[in-house]
């Protein structure tokens, strides 16, 4: 099948100015994603989305280098340190014989900036993984549905209400009590929980594509059902789910940062930051800046996502012209 | 109309039972036996057995389903193995708990995120605008649980002493008590018929019964004691509603008929309000209708945080006590309540746009 050109459907062809001249093979290679980066960049959120993404990124590679401490050791009997004692910045006049801790120490004597640091590697990987394979399950499922149709598509769908229909806290907290305690099993309930959404978005765009005239090419050409599934239906219904699964990575990080909370996802003494909000919640009267640092941390690297999200949703509309803005936000 | 909503309601059978029987399995799917969650140390194989076979658990798993099913049906949600009260009494205090908690973010989320939407739309760019944009950014990003604790710390520690000063947890302040109003109206009711039922359960909508009651303390007292969790509660929602009122203003205020209202001299607030704010509202209701599952799951973590034993709390320590009926039966109310509100929200598109008919 790879001599047949395929032709790319009009709900993600970029204007014709911007592909510039050259023949049709190349337009197709690498224009919609070269155009799609450029009318991101050009936006100012999914700029400041992106350079967060890479302030976190790069701490979560660094860490080992950025953390002055380690983020699992108490420092009692190491440094000259007090029990929850707050941030101490010598630029801001913290008297310099005693030891930096630019956000504090813990009830457990570590160091809270260190633990933020580390934190970032979970919460990212947290956020890729769950969405990863909720994201697989999603697409298989909803293309099998909407390439099938009739009673299986009937069958997948109404099986994937009932998992709508709960509160999704819920059924995370019921699936993690089944699967006991643990970040695994938190990000596996968030994962399962997020698979209905995937699955829609997919047998939404199978359906729009699967009508279209290439398609019926492929099959007089004699493709198999399987290849024009997964040959050419899939890839186009692709950018839709790109724009759905960055913003359930944020919806993910703050999901699994909620059963943490709530005592089922990461155990003490990993720096996760939902669970170091846990740890130290009733002390929010007396050492508000245990719970204030990793809250800020959650909504950073949520916000991240979410901006960005909405960026490559306003980059891979086809409604809007040159990503200025013509319809929606 | 009628019609529609009858097939819908009939339609809805089948997700609920099988919200019914994903319950039911993943109540009996949870480790740990309710005995030993009961008793404890003290859960000797004697005490267990006797405890199980109290309260039908002995029975082979699909007779189990079985009669719960046939219980639930017939409206009968057993009793709580913990509290050894019927599960639709505690139900009755406190779902009033979390409905008033939801009502009250929703509302907020409303009344301050269409407005501002709104504003956004009409003023595109202007710095009113950008402020929104980066305002519902952020509130989106939020977990509820850490601007709980936050605005718990503010408006009870910082503004202590102030008149801005809230109370972080609880329903009321202690010596607070509200009266029944069927007390105050002195109406008698045969203790456990259905209005018995139906009254204590509205008496429990403090915010309510003081209204009705005209007693001002305790109105005063409920609502200071709302604000901090409604308000934590209504952020995510807050933001949701105001960006998509922006999105689809400003597609509705790009179209010709806008133009042509417009162009015949109409004032810019009709133009607004009557021609787009009506035209836009259809997208806005669904993402309303959407928010109830996200105040549902909220409302767990905002209850334990301001210590309100509310439904959504109740669930979760019911799901780690292993106390099936309380989990049974406050899950399938909930997934009522859902089919419901989702129904009401399709009810609503034929009333805000007459080309559309529900049949």
């Amino acid at each position: 099948m790879s001599t047949m050109p395929e032709p790319t459907p009009i709900a993600t062809l970029p204007p014709l100015d911007d592909a510039g001249a050259g023949d049709i093979s190349d337009y197709r290679a690498n224009s919609l994603w070269r155009l799609t980066m450029r009318r991101l960049f050009r936006q100012r959120s999914a700029v400041v989305g992106f350079i967060l993404l890479v302030i976190l990124v790069g701490s979560a590679i660094f860490a080992p280098i950025i953390a002055p401490y380690n983020p699992e050791q108490p420092l009692i009997g190491i440094e000259n340190v007090t029990k929850r004692q707050g941030p101490c910045i010598h630029l801001l006049g913290c008297p310099p014989d005693k030891p930096q801790h630019i956000m504090g120490v813990d009830g457990n004597f570590r160091d809270v900036f260190s633990r933020i640091i580390y934190g970032t590697r979970i919460s990212l990987s947290v956020g890729l993984l769950t969405v990863s394979f909720a994201v697989l399950v999603g697409t298989f499922l909803g293309a099998i549905s909407g390439y099938a149709g009739g009673l299986i598509d009937n069958i997948i769908m109404r099986v994937l209400d009932v998992v709508l229909a709960f509160p999704f806290l819920l059924l995370a907290i019921a699936i993690v009590s089944v699967l006991g305690p643990g970040l695994t099993n938190a990000m596996l309930a968030i994962a399962v929980i997020s698979i209905p959404t995937y699955a829609r978005v997919t047998r939404a765009s199978v359906l729009s594509v699967r009508e279209m005239d290439f398609i019926e090419a492929s099959r007089a050409l004699g493709a198999s059902s399987r290849q024009i599934l997964f040959g050419r239906i899939l890839p186009n219904a692709l950018p839709p789910l790109i724009v759905v699964a960055t913003l359930g990575i944020a919806t993910a990080i703050l999901d699994t940062a909620a059963l943490s909370f709530i005592g089922l996802g990461a155990q003490p003494p990993t720096p996760e930051w939902g669970s170091m909000l846990a740890i130290e919640r009733n002390q929010v009267f007396s050492a508000p800046h245990l719970v204030f640092f990793p809250g800020l941390a959650i909504m950073f690297t949520v916000l991240a996502f979410n901006l960005l999200g909405d960026g490559l949703r306003d980059a891979l509309d086809p409604r809007l012209v040159h990503g200025s803005g013509a319809a929606k936000e | 109309m009628a019609q529609y909503t009858i097939r819908r309601l009939i339609a809805a059978i089948p997700v609920i039972l099988g919200v019914l029987i994903v319950t039911f399995a993943l109540a009996r799917a949870i480790p740990g036996e309710p005995c030993t969650a009961m008793f404890g140390e003290k859960a000797t194989p004697e005490i267990c057995a006797k405890f199980n076979k109290d309260k039908g658990l002995d029975k082979p798993i699909t007779t189990q389903l079985l009669i719960f099913m046939g219980d639930m049906l017939g409206g009968d949600f057993g009793s709580s193995i913990r509290f050894k009260r019927p599960v639709m009494d505690i139900l009755i205090e406190r779902l009033p708990q979390t409905i008033e908690l939801g009502i009250a973010s929703v509302t907020i989320a409303v009344i301050i995120g269409i407005p501002l939407g709104i504003l956004s739309a009409t003023r595109r760019n202007s710095p009113v605008d950008v402020m929104t944009m980066i305002g519902a950014n952020i509130g989106v990003s939020m977990p509820v649980f850490w601007l709980g604790l936050m605005l718990a710390y503010v408006f009870a520690l910082l503004l202590k002493d102030t008149p801005f000063q809230l109370p972080p947890s609880g329903r009321l302040s202690a010596g607070v008590s509200p009266i029944p109003f069927y007390k105050v109206y002195g109406w008698e009711f045969t203790k456990g018929s259905i209005n018995a039922t139906l009254a204590t359960f509205i008496s429990n909508f403090y915010i309510f019964n003081s209204i009705i009651t005209a007693d001002w303390k305790v109105l005063n007292d409920a609502i200071r004691h709302l604000i901090l969790p409604s308000v934590a509660l209504a952020t995510i929602p807050l933001a949701i509603i105001a960006r998509m009122t922006r999105s689809a203003m400003l597609e509705v205020l790009g179209q010709d008929y806008v133009r042509t209202a417009k162009a015949k001299g109409l004032g810019p607030q009709k133009v607004v309000m009557k021609h787009a704010f009506r035209n836009a509202l259809l997208p806005i209701v669904t993402i309303i209708g959407l928010q109830f599952g996200l105040i549902l799951s909220g409302a767990i973590l905002t209850e334990t945080i301001f210590g309100l034993s509310g439904v959504g709390r109740s669930l979760y320590e019911a799901i780690t006590a292993r106390d099936y009926p309380i989990i049974q039966g406050f899950v399938v109310v909930i997934a009522i309540g859902y089919v419901f509100v989702n129904l009401i929200v399709d009810l609503s598109y034929a009333l805000l746009d007459p080309r559309i008919h529900l049949d």
